[in-house]
Parts: structure tokens; C-alpha cells; sequence
């Protein structure tokens, strides 16, 4: 049932990219050739056994600061560095830190990086990584900065459309749900704006994709196109991006209830769409997508998590000096 | 020590040669010229500074005034002060005459001028310097934080 095709990258790749030390704070950071190449070590990290994975990192040690808990994100991340053979120290929420004592990002920072080689880092304020990155003189991967920028989602989403659809252009992609405040969509449209696809914004009046990024997006030649019912835009779509609507962002429950149950798939909406399309969610959902539609040959959001794993591994190979 | 000039004058009848070595900066907005200062980290020096703030001028109607004694201030530094004082023109003085005449203009980046109005950005804590990269140079500005990456048009600089 999976799409196991995996078409290799049409574009001449330089194998001389240097990641090495390297900070990952922003997909903005990243240049189209670049998002190709790590794409490509991802693929490439992907055919290795574990065996082979396991030799590759032994002794490093990844330091996962989490400010803020974000379960999925740390677990994708240890899995990765553990599957390399590293190991990896950290704590998963800073109440149990002295961070919340008072101690400063920076003195943080210039502590932990006497113990790792490398240093993940999630943290509930927006910029937070780029601030850090200066402090540390090892590199720091952007696990998430407030609602500013997440790269390694953005990358696994990116390496699953290419690995679902063989390609990267001329895709139909739909955004669905929560465009306004969505970090993982906004980070998205952007990185496929290095490519030529026809970008599809979902979403009710009060969640629209804010003007900043469509003004951006149609600056670089997209075609983007904004609507208020997903129904108008199934049939023609490769790839559906679902996001789902998270109550914290909104100042006034009442605004929440309104449009809390607005985009609901079901096996039944999928009834006149195309065969290769992809449903895909960064997770956890809450009820926009039914169960039913898990068994479809066109759920995906699994496998995208999954897709992490070789994702995450390929940038920290990278990022520690190690050649595929 | 800061004096203030008092009397509205017309415009050119105050003098620029009233000071023998420094910086006159002129065609300031109205009721700008303690931000000039401030951001030009003048506030906390010692060199004599003549703060003339209302004049009236053909130009702009109201206008402030600074001069700094004994104090050469480069391009960079009075760029600095173009996103509040778009007009201003800087005159350099040397034994009382102008020896250099410049607009300021809208650098690419600046550092510790304006605030980032996005509240849950990290620079309103860990006493961390505002940093801005100015993504649109012709008015209305476009600046973006380089921290949160936000994009903030003009009328939402916070000095
Ligand atoms: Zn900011």
C-alpha cells in the first residue's frame, strides 16, 4: 500500500555543503540547494540498517533542553541520536531545572555546552534558539521557538512529500485548519516557495494565512490561492497538509467555539480525489481528521512522524562532520 | 550638561557655527531630540549637547535641533537615527565651519534603536539587545526581528 518509489533528486547536488558546527535555528537559514541535500542524506540515512546507523555516533552526546514539554519532538529526537549510537543527557520540562530559579538562556547554555556536542533545544519564546546559537559555541538545532520557527518539522514534512509524490514541483498542496497561528504551515509554504507549487490556504476568515506570508509567497511567483471550504479544493490536490485549531491561541473562547469543529475529514470526503494524494498532519490531531480515514491508502501522518527519525538523523550527522 | 534653546527662531537664523567642534543635526521631527540623543548614546556622555527642539521650518513646520559638542559622530552612527528622523541632515563642524554635509540613511540592520513589539519575543527578557534588519528601505519601512523573525511595518516601531 506504501509508495515505497523514492525518484531521485533531479537537481546536480553539491556534495561539499558544509553543516559541519553549523546552527539549524530556521528554515529561513536554508538555501534550496541545501533543503535538497539534507533531503538526500535523509534518503540515504533511511537505507542503512540499524546496524550500520548505530557505529556511526558512538560517544557523542546530543544535549535535549526542553523549556517547554513537547513529548513527540523529544522522543523523535533521542530516538535519532540513540539510533546513531550517541547518547543524550537533558531534561524534558524546566520546572525540574534551576532555569526556572532564575538561571538565564545564556548561563544555560554555557554550561550545557561543556558536556555536549551538540545541543536540541525547545523553548516557549519566540527567537529563543537564535539567542542561544550565539552563546554556544556547539551547535544548536531549533526544536521549536514559541510560535517563530520548528526546521526539523518543516524538513520531515518536505522529505515526505518528495518521498510520497517523487517530486517537489508542480504539486497541488492544500493547507487546512489554523493558517493564522500555525508555526508548521507558515514554515512550510515558505520552504516550498523555493519550489514551483500551487499553494492552497484553507481556512475560516478568522484563521486565514496572515498577509506577511502571501504577499511573500506571490514576491517569489507563487500561485496561492485562499478558501473557506476544504470541499473545493480535495479533488485537485497531491498532497492535503491538515493542521488542527488549538484553543491556547485564541484570546476569546467564544472565537474558539465558532471554529473549533470547522474542517472535519471523513472517509466519505474522500470519495472524488485524486489517487496520489497524501493526508498529512504534524500531530497530535484533535478530531479534524476521523479515525477511518487512518486506514485509507491516502493517510500519511504516521509515516511523516516516522519520517523524522531518518530526518533528524541526517542533520545531525551533518552537523557533527560525518559524510554519507 | 544640556542647555536648551528656548526661542523659536526662524529657520537659519539660529547658528551652527555656535559650537567650534562637533555635530549639528538638524530637520529632527518635532519632539524627537531626547530619542536622538538616546539613541545615539549621547544621553550618558559628558560633551556638551544644545538641544533646540520646535523651531519652525519651511519644511517640516516644527523641527528639533541637537548639537554635539567635541564629538564626530560616523555615518554609521547617525544612520542609526533615520528610522525616527528620516530627513534629518547632519552637518559635521570643524573650527566653526561645516567641513561635511550628510543625509542620514536607512542602513540595513540596526541594533538597540527600536524594540521588538512582538511580547513573547526573547528579547523583552534576558536583558537581550534588540537587533532588527530593516527588509524594506523606502517608507513605510518593513523591519524584521532577528530573533522572531517577525516582519513589523513602520507605524509599529517602538523606540
Ligand atoms: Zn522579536
Amino acid at each position: 500500500m506504501n509508495n515505497n518509489l523514492f525518484i531521485s533528486l533531479s537537481v546536480p547536488l553539491i556534495f561539499n555543503m558544509h553543516f559541519k558546527d553549523r546552527d539549524l535555528i530556521s528554515i529561513n537559514d536554508l538555501s534550496k540547494e541545501e533543503i535538497l541535500f539534507l533531503l538526500d542524506q535523509a534518503k540515504k540515512v533511511e537505507a542503512f540498517s540499524h546496524a550500520k546507523r548505530f557505529g556511526l555516533l558512538q560517544g557523542k552526546i546530543m544535549a535535549s533542553l526542553f523549556f517547554e514539554p513537547s513529548t513527540r519532538t523529544r522522543l523523535s529526537f533521542s530516538s535519532s541520536m540513540e539510533g546513531l549510537g550517541g547518547r543524550v543527557i537533558g531534561f524534558d520540562d524546566e520546572k525540574t531545572t534551576s532555569v526556572k530559579k532564575g538561571e538565564s538562556l545564556f548561563d544555560t547554555i554555557k554550561m550545557v555546552e561543556q558536556y555536549a556536542d551538540v545541543i536540541v533545544m525547545r523553548h516557549p519564546r519566540d527567537g529563543a534558539a537564535r539567542l542561544a546559537a550565539e552563546a554556544s559555541s556547539k551547535p544548536i538545532i531549533n526544536a521549536g521557538d514559541g510560535a517563530n520557527q520548528h526546521p526539523t518539522q518543516t524538513l520531515l514534512d518536505l522529505f515526505s512529500i518528495l518521498k510520497t509524490q517523487g517530486k517537489l514541483e508542480g504539486l497541488n498542496i492544500a493547507m487546512v485548519g489554523d493558517l493564522k497561528y500555525g508555526r508548521t504551515v507558515h514554515s512550510l509554504a515558505m520552504a516550498l516557495s523555493h519550489f514551483d507549487c500551487n499553494l492552497f490556504f484553507v481556512a475560516p476568515p478568522m484563521l486565514r494565512m496572515p498577509k506577511q506570508y502571501l504577499d511573500e509567497l506571490r514576491r517569489k511567483g507563487m500561485t496561492v490561492s485562499e478558501h473557506e471550504k476544504m470541499e473545493d479544493v480535495l479533488g485537485k490536490v497531491d498532497v492535503l497538509y491538515m493542521t488542527r485549531i488549538q484553543q491556547e491561541r485564541f484570546p476569546d473562547p467564544a472565537d474558539y467555539e465558532k471554529v473549533k469543529h470547522v474542517y472535519r475529514l471523513t472517509r466519505k470526503g474522500l470519495t472524488n480525489v485524486k489517487p496520489n494524494l497524501k493526508i498529512m498532519h504534524p500531530l497530535p490531531r484533535i478530531n479534524e481528521i476521523s479515525t477511518l480515514v487512518d486506514e485509507t491508502p491516502y493517510a500519511y501522518y504516521f509515516q511523516q512522524a516516522g519520517n523524522g527519525i531518518p530526518v533528524r538523523q541526517a542533520l545531525i550527522l551533518q552537523i557533527m562532520g560525518v559524510q554519507l | 550638561m544640556t542647555a536648551t534653546v528656548k526661542e523659536p527662531q526662524k529657520e537659519g537664523s539660529y547658528k551652527v557655527d555656535a559650537i567650534k567642534e562637533g555635530v549639528v543635526i538638524d530637520h529632527i521631527p518635532p519632539k524627537k531630540a531626547l530619542k536622538v540623543l538616546e539613541i545615539l548614546g549621547l544621553a550618558e556622555l559628558d560633551n556638551v549637547v544644545i538641544v533646540g527642539m520646535n523651531f519652525s521650518s519651511k519644511k517640516m513646520k516644527m523641527k528639533d535641533v541637537v548639537k554635539i559638542e567635541k564629538r564626530v559622530l560616523t555615518k554609521d552612527e547617525t544612520d542609526k537615527i533615520s528610522l525616527i528622523a528620516p530627513s534629518a541632515s547632519v552637518s559635521v563642524i570643524k573650527d566653526f565651519k561645516v567641513v561635511e554635509k550628510r543625509h542620514v540613511e536607512v542602513p540595513d540592520e540596526v541594533k538597540k534603536v527600536i524594540q521588538c513589539p512582538n511580547p513573547n519575543c526573547i528579547t523583552q527578557s534576558n536583558g537581550v539587545k534588540s537587533y532588527f534588519h530593516i527588509v524594506k528601505k523606502t517608507s513605510p519601512l518593513q523591519a524584521r526581528c532577528h530573533y522572531c523573525e517577525k516582519i513589523f511595518d513602520e507605524k509599529e516601531f517602538l523606540f
